[in-house]
């Protein structure tokens, strides 16, 4: 009997919590609580500061043993260029970043680009085989190909998101958006 | 008895009418005595086979197609799908069947083939409670039915382009129908700290793309279906995130996880669009408003002077079409064309208007206004306003949503007024 009140009242209190859940916004209560690990596994996003960015760590010199025999059939040696897009510039002594080629590893305004894109889609056909440390090694190779990190500096998860990269937060911000707003304020057209 | 003979009368009368219009129908038109089978011509019949029973096919004497656009081939040497165009030329109404629609890819992609019952949708970073939807799961909540033009940051004429499919081909419009992002967030629970979120394909190039949540919240949707059919794989099969009048890179393809952020993560795909000027980033971003005249047309020909109805597109990244005028004069009068249907938000409205030409070599162009009162500009007006000559090296800044000139020549061609 004892035992049945315990039953009845947790009952209650489930009924009652759930009410309270669904009070705050599941309004439908579709769709299914991915566990924390499956979150990680999918996460690969890396924000400009790299909270995201996993243990793990690789040199340049690393990354030039790496980069010849898994991307230079594609990018050429040390990055000049094939038939995938040039990863080092054909200009390095022009000044202007913004007047050389639109190479990764050069214009992106943080060095976390450069290893989220090769974590994500490098190489060619074999995306999502590189582990962290080769990633690490390659981000550090190609930014050393263009003259931002020395040959034996180690990259890692606290050192990459520090590389300055030549255009940093220099860059033409996107405006505020809001429903119903010209797309340039003050442009006549 | 006079009854019957009264009716066989009129009967013999009647055949003797019959033939007599149709000879006075027919000859001086043709000028020559029709073939006995002419009236009652049958065409070659085509054969129902299983398979176009079970899924239709076009005529064989319809043949418009997409083309790759710009100087990359499709498939290229790797395989991968770049920049293809739709046969705008050939268009009627607004709606871009699914078979050609443009596709785009940013770093070329091999299309992925998703079996959409191993497919799901993640929602989470800052959320109260991380969500995964599969495709039978976003089918069970309340949907939403749009008409949506899409259109590439490439989409821009120059003086090469022979034709509308090269100059205006990466533009294209269909229905899609999906769930609001909205719908998905609220089930989720969306924090107050949340600013940006990103949203990610699921093919092996993991396309990514960021976009403020305003945006997300006001009207993007995760579609399921497309002209009536599921969204094709060129197109995303079997989600794709609508993001209504931005440019098409934003319309992330096989959408599998969206995450709530509180800053602008850049990706791939921002890196490729980053400008050095707030003013150029903004015009690389919601799309202008825009038109073009699909009939007459570059390459096409016009077979002599006389009644056409000058046919065209407008659309605009800022709501709907308000207005648009043709000039048949080479942009000295300006005149309102006629809309077919009622122009829907950030989808492609078709415009006519009823021209007789008098065979004198002139310009056609077209000018769209939309609802919120940008209008679309020449690019004289845009070289006088970013300071720079107007001459062969002019190029617009940000997506070009120039004004169009297709020129008539006296022999009815019809060229790019640019070149």
């Amino acid at each position: 009997m004892a035992s049945r009140n315990v039953l009845l009242v947790s009952f209650a209190f489930v009924l009652l919590v759930g009410v309270s859940v669904l009070a705050q916004g599941a309004t439908y209560g579709v769709g299914r609580t991915p566990t924390a690990e499956e979150i990680r596994a999918m996460d690969i996003s890396i924000s400009p500061t790299g909270e995201e960015l996993p243990p793990g760590q690789g040199t340049a010199k690393e990354g030039g043993e790496l980069y010849r025999t898994k991307c230079a059939a594609c990018h050429g040696a040390a990055g000049v260029g094939s038939i995938a897009p040039l990863l080092k510039s054909k200009n390095p002594s022009n000044p202007d970043v913004w007047a050389k080629e639109r190479i990764l590893p050069l214009r992106a305004p943080h060095a976390t680009i450069v290893w989220d894109f090769i974590n994500r889609a490098m190489p060619l056909g074999r995306e999502g085989t590189l582990t962290a440390n080769e990633v690490y090694s390659l981000t550090a190779y190609l930014l050393f190909l263009n003259a931002l990190v020395p040959e034996d500096q180690v990259l890692d998860a606290q050192s990459l998101p520090k590389v300055q990269m030549p255009i940093g937060n220099n860059y033409g911000s996107l405006p505020e958006w809001k429903p119903g707003t010209p797309r340039l304020k003050g442009y006549p057209y | 008895m006079g009854s019957k003979r009264g009716r066989r009368d009129f009967l013999k009368n009647g055949a003797t009418l019959a033939g007599g219009l149709t000879l006075g129908a027919a000859v001086p038109a043709l000028g020559q005595e029709p073939a006995a089978h002419d009236t009652h011509a049958a065409p070659p019949m085509l054969k129902g086979d299983k398979d176009t029973i079970a899924y239709g096919v076009r005529s064989k004497y319809v043949t418009a197609v997409r083309i790759p656009h710009g100087a990359r081939p499709s498939p290229d040497q790797f395989g991968l799908t770049f920049h293809i165009a739709t046969p705008l030329q050939d268009s009627v109404g607004v709606i871009t069947p699914s078979s050609l629609h443009y596709v785009a890819t940013t770093r070329g992609a091999f299309l992925p083939d998703i079996d959409p019952k191993e497919h799901s949708l993640l929602v989470h970073g800052l959320v109260d409670r991380p969500l995964t939807f599969t495709v039978d799961d976003l089918k069970r909540l309340p949907s939403v039915t749009r008409l949506h033009f899409m259109e590439c940051a490439g989409n821009r004429s120059s003086r090469r382009a022979k034709n509308v499919q090269e100059s205006h081909g990466m533009t294209s419009c269909a229905e899609w129908t999906g769930v609001l992002l909205s719908t998905l967030l609220k089930e989720c629970g969306m924090k107050g700290t949340a600013k940006w979120f990103v949203a990610e394909g699921a093919e092996e190039v993991k396309g990514a793309s960021s976009m403020p949540i305003a945006k997300g919240m006001d009207d993007c949707f995760v579609a399921y279906g497309m002209n009536g059919e599921a969204v094709r794989p060129q197109n995303g099969f079997p989600l794709r995130l609508m993001v209504p009048g931005f440019e098409g890179i934003f319309h992330t393809k096989y959408l599998r996880r969206i995450k709530v952020v509180d800053r602008y993560y850049i990706n791939y795909n921002e890196f490729g669009h980053l400008d050095q000027e707030s003013k150029e980033a903004a015009l690389d971003y919601q799309i202008g408003p825009k038109s073009v005249i699909t009939y007459p047309s570059g390459a096409q020909q016009l077979p002599g002077k006389g009644f056409y109805e000058i046919s065209g597109l407008a659309w605009s990244g800022g709501g709907a079409v308000k207005l648009v005028e043709v000039s048949t004069d080479g942009g000295k009068k300006w005149n309102k064309a006629q809309f077919k249907g009622t122009p829907q938000r950030m989808a492609h409205t078709r415009f006519g208007y009823q021209w007789n030409w008098d065979g004198n070599e002139t310009e056609i162009l077209s000018r769209c206004t939309d609802e919120i009162g940008q209008v679309q500009p020449s690019r004289e007006q845009l070289a006088k306003y970013w300071n720079k000559p107007y001459d062969a090296t002019f190029t617009v800044t940000g997506l070009d949503n120039s004004i169009q000139p297709w020129r008539i020549g006296r022999d009815g061609s019809v060229t790019n007024g640019f070149a």
